[in-house]
C-alpha cells in the first residue's frame, strides 16, 4: 500500500440537516493511513450520519470529503467501495435466507464465478485467521459469525479505510478479542479504521486517535491511550459525569417482593431452567442479579414479569399475596412493572407511536382507558411527561418508537415504567447500548424510585452497574441463584469468581458463596 | 377411460394450466423482489382485451400478444408508481388494479363482443400437430411452448445469475440491499413490469387461444388462482409448473365429468373445485409453519429509502 499521502481521509465542514434536527454541523477531522481512529459521542450525536456520508449512503448538504489528499464526491456506496472504503454496519446488512457465499457475492462489485469467489474468501479467512463456512445459511449463524461475514465482505475489497459502526455491542468478550486482533493486523497493512463505539475501555485498548462529537459538532480530539474512560465520557457529555446520589443510610421496609422456590423447566434442548430460585426484596431496596449471559436471566425475567406464569402460585409473593400463577396483565394491575432486555419488539412495538407504546403498559395504572374507550389526551400527556422527565431525544409523542436511537428508546421505556410509580419494578439490562450520560440518568431514576419505597430487581451483566446501584445482590449461574450478598461487603473479584471462575459447578458455587459470607 | 378420450383430456388440462402458469410465473418474480401485486386478474383482463382488439384489427396474433404485454405492463407500471414511488399500500392498490382492469377491459372491449379472430397457427407441421396421438405434444399454441421455456428461463435467472441474486436479495432484505448500494426501487420496478407483461400473455391466452373471443370478465377469476399458485409452489418455478398442471386438471374436472355423464355431484360443485382447492391449499400451507418456505422476507413491505 502506498502511504505517500498525508491523510487517508479528511472531512472539511461536513453539514447534514434532517427535518427538525441538524445531525452534523460543520464537522471536520482527519485520519492518517493505518490509523485506528475512534469516533466518540452520545446516542444521537451524529456519528452514524457522518459515516453514512463517507460511505455514500447519504450526501452532505455542505462541506468536502478529501480522499488521499484529493476532494471527492461519494455518490453512492458503490463509488465508496471503488475508492477503497469498506463498512461494517451496526445492524448487519445481511440476507438471512441466503448462504454466506451469496451474501458476500452481493457485496462485491463485478461478477465472480462462485468457485473463484470462494477461493478468495478462503484466502482472506486464512490470512486473518477467521473461521467461517461459506455454504452455511446465514440464519443458522451466531451473531459473531454474522459479523465476520461483513468483515470478510469488506476485506475482500482490500479497503484502505474500514468503518466499523458499534461492532462489539453484540459480541462476547472472546469475540471482541478476536475482532481486535483482526483490526490490528489490518491497520498494519496501511488500512485506516474509523471505529465507532460506546465502550470507552475498548477504545482505549484499540484506538490511537479520537474525535469527539456532541450534538452534531466536533467538540474535541484526544489520544484515547492517554485518557481514562471517565475523562472521555465527560468530554462526550460536556460536563461532569454525574455521580449517583444515594443516601448512605437507607431505611428498608418489610419484604415486598419474594421469590420462594421458583422453578421453571427448560424448553427443549435449549434454555436454562430455573432451579429453586429464592430471594427477598424489601420495600425501598434495589436487588441486583449478576451473571454471565445465558445462565437463565431471560427465563427469570419472563417468570418474574408474568410472561411465563408458574403453576405454583406461592412461588412469587407481592406484599404477601401469591402472584406466580397470574399473567403479566394481572401482575401489572397489582403494581409490578417490568422492562425486558430486548427493546425492539419486546419492550416496545417499533411501528407504534410512543403514545401507543405508553398505552400498552400504562393503560390501567395511569387511567388511560375507561370502559374500553381510550383517553387520547391522558395518554399523550403521560407520554410527553416521560419524554421531558427522561430527556428522550425525539420529535414528539407521535413519533414512531422505531425512529428513536437505541439509547433514547431505552430511556423512554424505563421512564414509561418508572413514572407509573410501581410497587415492584423488574428490569433486565437497564443501560444496554446506552451512553454514559443516559446511563447515569437511568441509574439515578432507579435509585430515586427505590427511595420512594418501591422494590426493584435489576438483572444485569454489567457488574459495575450492579455494584453502583444495588443494595444487595446475588449471582445466577446455570439457572441457580447464589446466596444473597451485601454489596458493601462483597468485592468485585469475589463476585467475578462466582460468575465465571466456578461456572458450571454448583458445589463450588455454594462453597464460594459461603466464603464470601465469611468476610 | 378409453384412449381416444385421454388425448383431448390431457390437451384441455394443458390449455387450462398454461395461462395461470404464465401469470403465476410473472407474479413469482414480482413477489421474489418483495412486492405483492394482487392486481393479476385486472392485468390479465387488460391483456386479454388488448390482445383481442389488436389481433382483430391487424389480423396478426403475435402482434396482439406483444400489444397485450405492453398494455398489461403499463398497468403494472401504474401499480409500481403508486406502490413503489408513492409507497401506497400494496394490497389496497393491487385490489384497485383488479377492479380497474375489470372495468377498463369491459369498456374497451364493448365493440368486440361476439367477434372472432383467426387463432394462432401451429409452430409444427400439420403431420405432427394434427396427428391423433402426437398432437398431445405438438398440437398446442406457440404460447404453451413459450410458457415452458419461460419456466426454465426464470428458474435459471433466479438461481444462477447475478441479477437474479440481486432480485432475491432485494426481496429478502430491502434495507440491507439498499445499504450495500443496490437500487431497491429500480429492481422492483423491473420485476413489476415483467409481472405485468406475463399477465398480459396469460390474458390473451384466453382471448386468442382458448375461446377465442372476447367477453366481459373472460378470465373468470383465474388471476386469483395464479396468486394462490405462487404460494402453493413455495416460490419455486419448477413446483409452479407442477402446481399449474394440477390446478389445470382440477379446473377441467367439471367439463370431463359432464362429458362422461358423471352426475353424483352437482356440476356447480365441480365448477367451484378450483377455487375450493385454492382455499384448501393456502390453508394447508399456512398451517404447516415449520416447513422451509422460500417466501421473501420483505413481501408486501413498502420501502422508504430515507430511513
Amino acid at each position: 500500500m502506498s502511504d505517500s499521502v498525508q491523510h487517508r481521509i479528511e472531512l472539511k465542514g461536513i453539514t447534514k440537516a434532517f427535518p427538525g434536527v441538524l445531525a452534523n454541523d460543520a464537522v471536520s477531522f482527519k485520519v492518517k493511513p493505518g490509523e485506528i481512529h475512534a469516533l466518540l459521542g452520545e446516542n444521537g450525536a451524529g456519528k452514524s450520519t457522518l459515516v453514512k456520508m463517507i460511505y455514500g449512503i447519504m450526501q452532505p448538504d455542505a462541506g468536502e470529503i478529501i480522499w488521499d489528499d484529493e476532494p471527492v464526491m461519494v455518490a453512492n456506496p458503490k463509488a465508496a467501495r471503488k475508492m477503497g472504503v469498506g463498512m461494517v454496519f451496526q445492524h448487519f446488512s445481511l440476507f438471512e435466507a441466503m448462504t454466506v457465499l451469496e451474501n458476500i457475492a452481493l457485496g462485491m462489485d463485478g461478477s465472480y464465478s462462485q468457485a473463484s469467489l470462494e477461493e478468495k474468501i478462503r484466502e482472506v479467512l486464512h490470512a486473518y485467521d477467521l473461521k467461517l463456512e461459506p455454504h452455511r445459511i446465514v440464519s443458522t449463524l451466531s451473531v459473531g459469525e454474522r459479523q465476520r461475514i461483513e468483515i470478510v465482505r469488506a476485506l475482500l475489497l482490500e479497503p484502505r479505510l474500514l468503518i466499523m459502526d458499534e461492532p462489539t455491542s453484540v459480541l462476547t468478550p472472546q469475540e471482541v478479542g478476536q475482532l481486535f486482533e483482526t483490526l490490528r493486523k489490518l491497520s498494519k497493512t496501511g488500512c485506516s479504521i474509523l471505529y465507532i463505539s460506546h465502550k470507552l475501555h475498548e477504545i482505549r485498548d484499540l484506538c490511537e486517535a479520537a474525535t469527539i462529537l456532541r450534538g452534531g459538532k466536533v467538540v474535541g480530539e484526544c489520544d484515547p491511550r492517554e485518557e481514562t474512560p471517565k475523562s472521555m465520557a465527560e468530554m462526550m457529555i460536556g460536563g461532569n459525569l454525574k455521580q449517583i446520589s444515594k443516601a448512605k443510610t437507607r431505611e428498608f421496609g418489610a419484604d415486598r417482593f419474594v421469590a420462594d422456590g421458583l422453578t421453571v423447566p427448560g424448553e427443549g434442548d435449549f434454555g436454562v431452567a430455573l432451579d429453586d430460585i429464592c430471594f427477598k426484596v424489601r420495600a425501598g431496596e434495589i436487588f441486583g442479579i449478576a451473571g454471565v449471559a445465558g445462565n437463565g436471566q431471560n427465563e427469570l425475567l419472563l417468570a418474574l414479569s408474568g410472561e411465563q406464569p408458574s403453576s405454583n402460585a406461592n412461588a412469587i409473593l407481592l406484599d404477601g399475596q401469591p402472584i406466580a400463577a397470574m399473567d403479566a396483565v394481572g401482575r401489572r394491575n397489582l403494581g409490578l412493572c417490568a422492562v425486558p432486555e430486548e427493546r425492539n419488539g419486546h419492550g416496545a412495538v417499533v411501528d407504534f407511536s410512543l403514545t401507543d407504546n405508553a398505552i400498552l403498559t400504562a393503560r390501567e395504572r395511569m387511567g388511560m382507558a375507561s370502559s374500553g374507550i381510550l383517553k387520547g389526551g391522558v395518554a399523550t400527556a403521560y407520554t410527553s411527561k416521560v419524554i421531558d422527565d427522561f430527556a428522550v431525544k425525539t420529535t414528539g409523542p407521535g413519533s414512531l418508537a422505531g425512529s428513536l436511537s437505541g439509547g433514547n428508546l431505552q430511556k423512554f421505556i424505563m421512564g414509561r415504567e418508572i413514572l407509573q410509580d410501581p410497587e415492584v419494578l423488574i428490569v433486565s439490562q437497564p443501560t444496554w447500548g446506552v451512553d454514559a450520560g443516559a446511563a447515569a440518568a437511568i441509574h439515578q431514576a432507579l435509585v430515586d424510585l427505590a427511595e420512594n419505597g418501591s422494590a426493584i430487581v435489576v438483572i444485569s451483566q454489567d457488574l459495575d452497574e450492579l455494584l453502583a446501584i444495588s443494595d444487595r445482590m446475588a449471582v445466577i449461574n446455570e439457572g441457580r441463584m447464589s446466596k444473597t450478598l451485601n454489596v458493601g461487603e462483597a468485592s468485585i473479584d469475589e463476585i467475578g469468581l462466582l460468575m465465571g471462575g466456578v461456572h458450571g459447578d454448583p458445589f463450588a458455587t455454594a462453597e464460594m458463596t459461603e466464603a464470601v459470607h465469611v468476610h | 377411460m378409453t384412449y381416444s378420450l385421454l388425448i383431448p383430456i390431457l390437451m384441455t388440462i394443458v390449455g387450462a394450466a398454461t395461462p395461470i402458469l404464465l401469470a403465476a410465473l410473472g407474479e413469482l418474480v414480482v413477489e421474489k423482489s418483495g412486492v405483492l401485486n394482487l392486481g393479476v386478474e385486472g392485468m390479465m383482463l387488460i391483456g386479454a382485451v388488448t390482445g383481442f382488439a389488436v389481433t382483430a384489427t391487424t389480423g396478426s396474433a403475435p402482434l396482439g400478444v406483444i400489444a397485450a404485454m405492453i398494455a398489461s405492463a403499463a398497468s403494472a407500471g401504474l401499480f409500481g408508481f403508486l406502490t413503489l414511488t408513492l409507497t401506497a399500500n400494496q394490497v389496497a392498490t393491487g385490489l384497485a388494479l383488479t377492479i380497474f382492469g375489470i372495468g377498463l377491459s369491459a369498456l374497451a372491449g364493448e365493440g368486440y363482443v361476439g367477434q372472432t379472430v383467426d387463432v394462432f397457427g401451429s409452430v409444427f407441421p400439420a403431420s405432427l400437430s394434427e396427428h391423433p396421438t402426437l398432437r398431445v405434444i405438438f398440437g398446442y399454441s406457440p404460447l404453451v411452448y413459450l410458457s415452458l421455456a419461460l419456466v426454465a428461463a426464470v428458474g435459471w435467472f433466479l438461481s444462477r445469475t447475478r441479477a437474479g441474486l440481486i432480485l432475491r436479495a432485494v426481496g429478502e432484505s430491502d434495507l440491507s440491499a439498499h445499504s450495500i448500494g443496490y437500487s431497491v426501487i429500480g429492481v422492483r420496478y423491473m420485476a413489476v413490469l415483467f409481472g405485468g407483461a406475463m399477465a398480459g400473455i396469460a390474458g390473451c391466452f384466453y382471448s386468442l387461444v382458448l375461446t377465442p373471443m372476447w367477453a366481459e370478465q373472460l378470465t373468470a377469476g383465474r388471476g386469483w388462482i395464479a396468486l394462490a399458485l405462487v404460494v402453493f409452489a413455495g416460490w419455486r418455478p419448477v413446483r409452479l409448473l407442477l402446481g399449474a398442471y394440477l390446478f389445470g386438471a382440477v379446473m377441467t374436472l367439471e367439463l370431463h365429468a359432464k362429458a362422461a355423464g358423471f352426475s353424483l355431484v352437482a356440476p356447480e360443485f365441480l365448477a367451484a373445485m378450483p377455487y375450493l382447492a385454492t382455499i384448501a391449499v393456502l390453508a394447508a400451507i399456512s398451517a404447516r409453519k415449520t416447513g422451509m418456505s422460500l417466501a421473501p422476507a420483505c413481501l408486501g413491505k413498502p420501502f422508504k429509502p430515507s430511513s
